[in-house]
């Protein structure tokens, strides 16, 4: 089944004047009211009336995430506070968030979007959906709730962690939909398996997973062991959040909804579109936001666009899975976190020092981040007790500052500054091992 | 049906509309909403070929018309019932509907025109039982009743509609157009409409594009626009928040 055959399989001319004609009143309206655009317009001689066709659009700069941070708090809104009805934030590359406001109007569009993504990936109005993603400032959660009650499914907000009482949830409820990031799907798979229930005897039939990259070696396991159908799904959360782009059963690239959001492949170092069906830095343009439209919004993901039809018979463009990251921000259990933010929270704890690395590892699927520190050694614990405490607050600072759990170790003074030439590596990712 | 691509009008050197981009599908109804001076007028001169735009192109029904002669565009099957109406007013009712058909005289045989016409009398009954009446003499509203019967005599498959309610009664604006649903239903008719009053012209489209001084600022489907606070703000004269 396809949501919204008249966009979803569209004949490509069709959608190229209507992707032009919301295009042309997007940027009317992002010049007469964000002022970022309104001001990079005019400093790079640009009049939006000037555009007339797509490929002009390669003329605008870039929106990065730096110039969403800069704006921080609503700099960036199109509309007056007032007509916004949502408010979602995302993580920015050095601790302040990116705040993402919604219209009625836009939590319509991004209900239907979802519902597309959901019947996709084979959910019907007869299923029970358990989304396991976090319900708060993260998109995840509300995004797929809204969705899901477009449809008419059976939504059950099981939020995210407990994984014995989503378990509990699961076998009683009936679930036919499971919904979170692809690393706790394996997570509920193994705790299963320890616990004795048999997944045969669940009613699992679809798994939609995204917010973090994951392989098809895994999608095969989490088929297999979670006995349901794996789609991937891609959102961003300055642009909308989930419903951007999803895989259809065919699985086999993830269909983008075209007809709302613009996207180019570009060289992440020079900006340059890359050759047709090459790899490079997804840059998406909204089509139809009222509150928060972005124009070239650099996504940071790396991607490349599929050749060829879909035998779905959905006409928009495919991307391949995400690959990656062109900056070094980390996921770690869907949630985005940049070094520098980790950084910035550590330097306010007294006693700790610029030397520390977060180490990452997977944990039967799940991701388990360590950060290592050196503490200065002027700071000295007199009592086990002192240092036992000094460890929980930074745990705690990072837990809440991040959104995700850490673990905090400390380290010999000097173990951790000697990468060739003197600067330390803060990443060290072993969950591919 | 019909597709708008980057129109550029101007009257002398006053651009009255820029770089608009606009589509309707067969069978679509599609309202272009906008204050006073917006351009709408404008817009739909240019497409019936009345003005000549200064860049873009109108393209109907599969051709490129952006040059074409007025009459060959009505011929085509595209024609526009004009704001005020414009009905021929010291000649019959009759006589009126009959110049509709003008462009396919000596094309279609008299029979056929003789049914369109009944078809039209059947549409509206009031225009046959005032058949023999001079066009001056009828309401507003049998005038634009008149106005689109007569553009229905050139055998169109949509139609161009200026401001349908315009200077009527509200009672009588509803019927007008409940007529404008009517037509799609029983003949299929594809139609751009244009209105000031967005409310009417809303309920009974399909999807609306918001021109402001000569740009299209905002478009969607009619739930949507009657949804957004802009269009209720500007258009819809009311402001929700401050009703109170």
């Amino acid at each position: 089944m396809i949501w919204e055959p008249k966009y979803e399989t569209m004949e490509r001319d069709q959608l190229r004047q209507l992707q032009l004609e919301r295009l042309q009143s997007t940027l009317t309206r992002v010049a007469r009211n964000v002022p970022y655009y309104r001001k990079a317009f005019a400093e790079a001689g640009i009049d939006p009336d000037d555009f007339r066709s797509i490929s002009d659009l390669a003329r605008i700069p870039f929106t990065t995430k730096a110039v969403l941070r800069d704006a921080y708090p609503y700099g960036f809104f199109a509309v007056p506070l007032r007509e916004v009805v949502r408010l979602h934030a995302s993580s920015g590359t050095t601790g302040k968030a990116t705040v993402v406001g919604y219209t009625a109007g836009d939590m319509k569009k991004w209900a239907s979007l979802v519902a597309r993504v959901l019947v996709a990936g084979g959910v019907t109005r007869e299923d029970v959906v358990q989304i396991a993603f976090h319900f708060g400032l993260f998109t995840g959660g509300f995004g797929f709730q809204q969705g899901a009650e477009a449809l008419g499914a059976a939504l059950v907000p099981a939020s995210s962690g407990n994984t014995r009482r989503q378990i509990a949830i699961m076998q009683d409820f009936k679930t036919s939909v499971l919904v979170c990031t692809p690393g706790y799907a394996l997570h509920l798979a193994r705790v299963m398996e320890e616990m004795g229930v048999n997944a045969n005897a669940l009613n699992l039939r679809h798994g939609l997973f995204g917010a973090e990259s994951w392989s098809e070696a895994a999608r095969a396991q989490i088929e297999d062991r979670l006995k349901l159908t794996a789609t991937d799904n891609y959102g961003v959360s300055e642009v909308m959040g989930p419903g951007v782009a999803g895989e259809c059963l065919e699985r086999n690239g993830l269909h983008i909804s075209e007809d709302h959001f613009l996207v180019e492949v570009v060289d992440p170092a020079t900006g340059e579109p890359v050759a047709e069906g090459e790899e490079g830095e997804l840059v998406i343009t909204t089509l139809s936001k009222e509150a928060f439209p972005l124009i070239r919004f650099r996504t940071g993901d790396r991607t490349r666009l599929l050749p060829g039809a879909c035998p779905c018979g959905r006409t928009l463009a495919r991307m391949a899975r995400v690959s990656g990251r062109v900056d070094d921000m980390l996921i770690l259990r869907g949630v985005n976190v940049f070094p520098g933010q980790i950084e910035s929270i550590l330097l306010e704890i007294e006693g700790t020092t610029p030397q520390w690395r977060v180490v990452l590892e997977s944990e039967g699927g799940l991701d388990r981040a360590t950060v290592e520190l050196e503490v200065d050694e002027n700071f000295v614990f007199d009592r086990m007790a002192d240092q036992q405490r000094f460890l929980d607050t930074v745990k705690k600072r990072l837990t809440s500052g991040l959104g995700v759990g850490f673990e905090v170790r400390m380290t010999e003074h000097g173990s951790l500054n000697q990468e060739e030439g003197g600067k330390s590596r803060r990443v060290l990712d072993r969950r591919g091992a | 049906m019909l597709t708008l691509t980057n129109l550029d009008i101007s009257y002398g050197r006053i651009r009255a509309v820029r770089r608009v981009s606009m589509h309707v599908d067969a069978g679509e109804i599609v309202a272009l909403i906008g204050a006073n001076g917006a351009g709408k007028t404008t817009l739909l001169s240019a497409i019936s070929g009345l003005l000549r735009p200064e860049a873009g192109q109108v393209v109907f029904d599969g051709r490129d018309v952006t040059r074409f002669a007025p009459d060959k565009i009505v011929r085509l099957g595209l024609s526009h019932v004009p704001e005020r109406r414009l009905v021929f007013k010291p000649l019959s009712v009759a006589d009126n509907l009959l110049l509709g058909s003008y462009t396919r005289h000596g094309k279609t045989p008299r029979s056929v025109l003789d049914q369109d016409l009944d078809s039209v009398y059947a549409m509206f009954p009031v225009l046959r039982e005032r058949a023999r009446q001079p066009a001056g003499t009828l309401s507003g509203g049998e005038q634009q009743m008149l106005a689109i019967g007569r553009a229905l005599m050139a055998g169109p498959k949509m139609l161009l509609l200026d401001e349908p309610g315009m200077g009527l009664a509200p009672t009588v604006c509803r019927d007008i157009f409940k007529r404008v649903l009517q037509l799609r239903e029983e003949r299929g008719l594809t139609v751009l409409l244009v209105e000031q009053n967005a409310k009417s012209a809303l309920a009974v489209a399909d999807r609306g594009y918001v021109l402001e001084t000569g740009r299209v600022i905002l478009q969607g489907q009619s739930a949507e626009l009657l949804a957004n606070r802009d269009v209720q703000r500007a258009y819809l004269g009311r402001d929700k928040s401050r009703e109170e």
